[in-house]
């Protein structure tokens, strides 16, 4: 009797089941590809992790990536703000153009990105030698891993920003402004605080962008090594042995840091 | 007061063309037109979200056309009320005081006078998504009117709420209006709005405003055809009622009375009969009608296929080429107009 109603139940809802079905297949290509290489370091080789946690050359880059990533999402944030907001509110002929150009770093392979950026920010081009003479210098340093982050990340939090200030009505801007608000006024009390837990999130999604991008940095600053770069590195060199623990570790803390991040963040908006 | 002259503004698919009026101060002016017919734009170009490309707005005698909206001192309430989400009743009251740079003891002194005249003071904690339309649409007026504006405009200010919260705030408007006596632009597409609270009424059709009148006057003479489609051409006629037995009331209007249908008990009524409701005839109807009432025939107007015969009681009638030819209704003529007690339709001024 049960079988039957739930024979007739799977009947009813066919396309369902077999979309399900298909679909749970691509998450368990995700979840398998990295709960295997998780699961192998922790429980059959710990020791490894362990080393790897405790060697300095490892603990510098992943600090690295973070805070490189760190700087190239605020460059983001403070560039791309405005930016967003613009496209939200505004119609002007080109904006397609515009939108298509931000879009832009997200579809080209990120070791064209590094060739171009490698291009214009080289010491031996006019804008590499411009800024070495207020002494950033792009050429394996810090501010090439930046750049390079910034041109692939970029999009990410600008599209979410700007998704953002969509969702909030524009005349709730109007009404600020007849009860004296200026337009800056209006900005900073209306519009900024109701978007920014989109602003947050898209920060976070610029940010961890910028933690994974290899392509591009490698072909500006192959040192100070990034630690998408150790880990390709000590894959040459050491193969799995070597380079696992670290992308192990990579991980875990990146994940550590996102669960931190949206928890305070649903925290303080729960607060408010 | 403000006035408006020439007003000429194109958006992508409206525009408004040459419209020109002036309210007075104290005046509680509606704009009355169709969905669609322009009417938010209209107020969001006095609030100064555009410049119009042609025309002047002035406020007080001084040209504020380019004057940016919060330098204006106009406040606004959207049909939406359009409250600020993120703060509670108490914040969004405030927010204009705050933008002033009062000193915080009158924020507060202030703050809390408007809430408790507008009966929202126990809301005052709440955040917006947590209040009714009425509710909500109290505190965007308590909001607007905090900051003492010289005009106020409303956007459709009722018609987002259910009938019943519609009319206790449509008494709550009138009566802030008595109190505060703010000037006050109104647009709605509501004619029973209109009629409870317009000092007088602008009609506006395709960006075009084609009648500027009393009340009385739109709904009893509109100057087009296309007003009196939309108005949809009604006698309004101001009474009071004297009597209500079992819900058949007895209206005075000064020269006559007229037995309507209806639970209203006493007050100032607006009385409404359709024209094509009335039945003109030579000699008093002994009839089922409860009304006859005599008068001479004032006007007569063509209105497409039919007549209307205007008489010199208030009243008038819609009747064929045909009637008029065998009655014999001229001007000078006397008649009696005679309609049913259900065809009348009374509204609480």
């Amino acid at each position: 009797m049960m079988v039957k109603k739930a024979l007739r139940g799977a009947k009813r809802h066919r396309l369902s089941l077999i979309f399900l079905f298909v679909g749970s297949l691509l998450i368990l290509f995700t979840i398998l590809t990295l709960f295997n290489m998780i699961f192998r370091q922790l429980v059959l080789e710990p020791e490894g992790l362990l080393e790897a946690a405790a060697d300095p050359v490892v603990i510098e880059s992943i600090v690295l990536t973070l805070y490189c990533s760190f700087l190239a999402t605020l460059i983001a944030a403070i560039l791309g703000t405005p930016l967003a907001y613009v496209l939200a509110r505004h119609d002007f002929p080109g904006k397609t153009i515009v939108e298509s150009v931000i879009d832009v770093p997200i579809i080209i392979p990120h070791s064209v990105a590094g060739i171009a950026l490698y291009a214009l920010f080289m010491s031996r081009s006019p804008v590499g030698e411009a800024f070495s003479n207020i002494g950033i210098i792009f050429e394996d340093s810090m501010w090439g891993i930046v750049v390079a982050m910034l041109f692939v990340s970029a999009p990410f939090y600008v599209n979410a920003a700007r998704e953002g200030f969509q969702t909030i009505n524009p005349r709730l801007e109007r009404v600020a402004r007849t009860l004296g608000a200026s337009q800056w006024k209006s900005f900073y009390k209306i519009t900024l605080p109701l978007a920014v837990r989109h602003l947050f999130s898209g920060a976070i999604m610029a940010w961890a962008r910028g933690i994974s991008e290899f392509g591009a940095v490698i072909m500006i600053a192959f040192y100070p090594m990034i630690a998408p770069v150790l880990i390709f590195y000590r894959f040459t060199t050491h193969g799995l042995q070597g380079s696992q623990p670290i992308a192990v570790l990579l991980i875990l803390i990146c994940i550590g840091v996102f669960i931190l991040l949206r928890t305070s963040a649903k925290y303080w908006e729960k607060k408010k | 007061m403000i006035t408006l002259e020439n007003v000429s503004h194109e958006w992508e698919d409206f525009s408004l063309k040459n419209v020109s009026f002036s309210v007075n101060k104290g005046e509680h002016f509606v704009i009355l037109g169709p969905t669609a017919a322009g009417k938010t734009l209209i107020l969001e170009t006095i609030a100064g979200f555009y410049v119009p490309r042609k025309g002047k707005i002035l406020l007080n005698g001084k040209n504020i056309t380019q004057i940016p909206p919060e330098k204006r001192n106009i406040g606004f309430v959207y049909q939406d009320y359009s409250l600020f989400p993120h703060m509670n009743v108490k914040e969004n009251v405030a927010f204009g005081l705050k933008m002033q740079k009062l000193p915080k003891r009158e924020i507060e002194t202030k703050v809390q006078s408007i809430m408790d005249s507008m009966g929202i003071t126990y809301l005052q904690d709440r955040l917006p998504s947590t209040l009714s339309g009425g509710e909500q649409q109290r505190v965007a007026l308590a909001r607007s009117l905090v900051i003492d504006p010289d005009i106020l405009l409303l956007d459709e200010p009722l018609s987002a709420l259910d009938p019943r919260t519609r009319e206790s705030l449509r008494e709550e408007l009138k009566r802030i209006h008595e109190v505060r006596n703010t000037t006050t632009i109104h647009v709605t597409h509501d004619q029973d709005e209109a009629l409870a609270l317009a000092d007088r009424i602008g009609v506006i059709m395709d960006g075009e405003l084609v009648q500027v009148d009393t009340p009385y006057m739109v709904f009893n003479e509109p100057v087009t055809e296309e007003i009196a489609t939309f108005v949809g051409v009604e006698n309004v006629l101001k009474g009071k009622i004297i009597s209500n037995e079992e819900g058949v009331v007895v209206v005075e209007t000064g020269n006559y009375q007229i037995r309507a249908l209806s639970n209203l008990k006493e007050g100032e009524v607006n009385v409404f009969i359709r024209p094509e409701n009335i039945i003109l005839s030579k000699v008093r109807l002994e009839s089922s009608a409860r009304n006859s009432i005599s008068g001479k025939i004032s006007k007569v107007n063509q209105f497409g296929a039919t007549f209307r015969i205007y008489m010199d009681n208030g009243l008038s009638a819609l009747v064929t080429k045909h009637a008029i030819e065998e009655l014999g209704l001229n001007v000078g003529k006397t008649v009696y107009a005679s309609f049913k007690a259900t065809a009348i339709h009374l509204i609480k001024t």
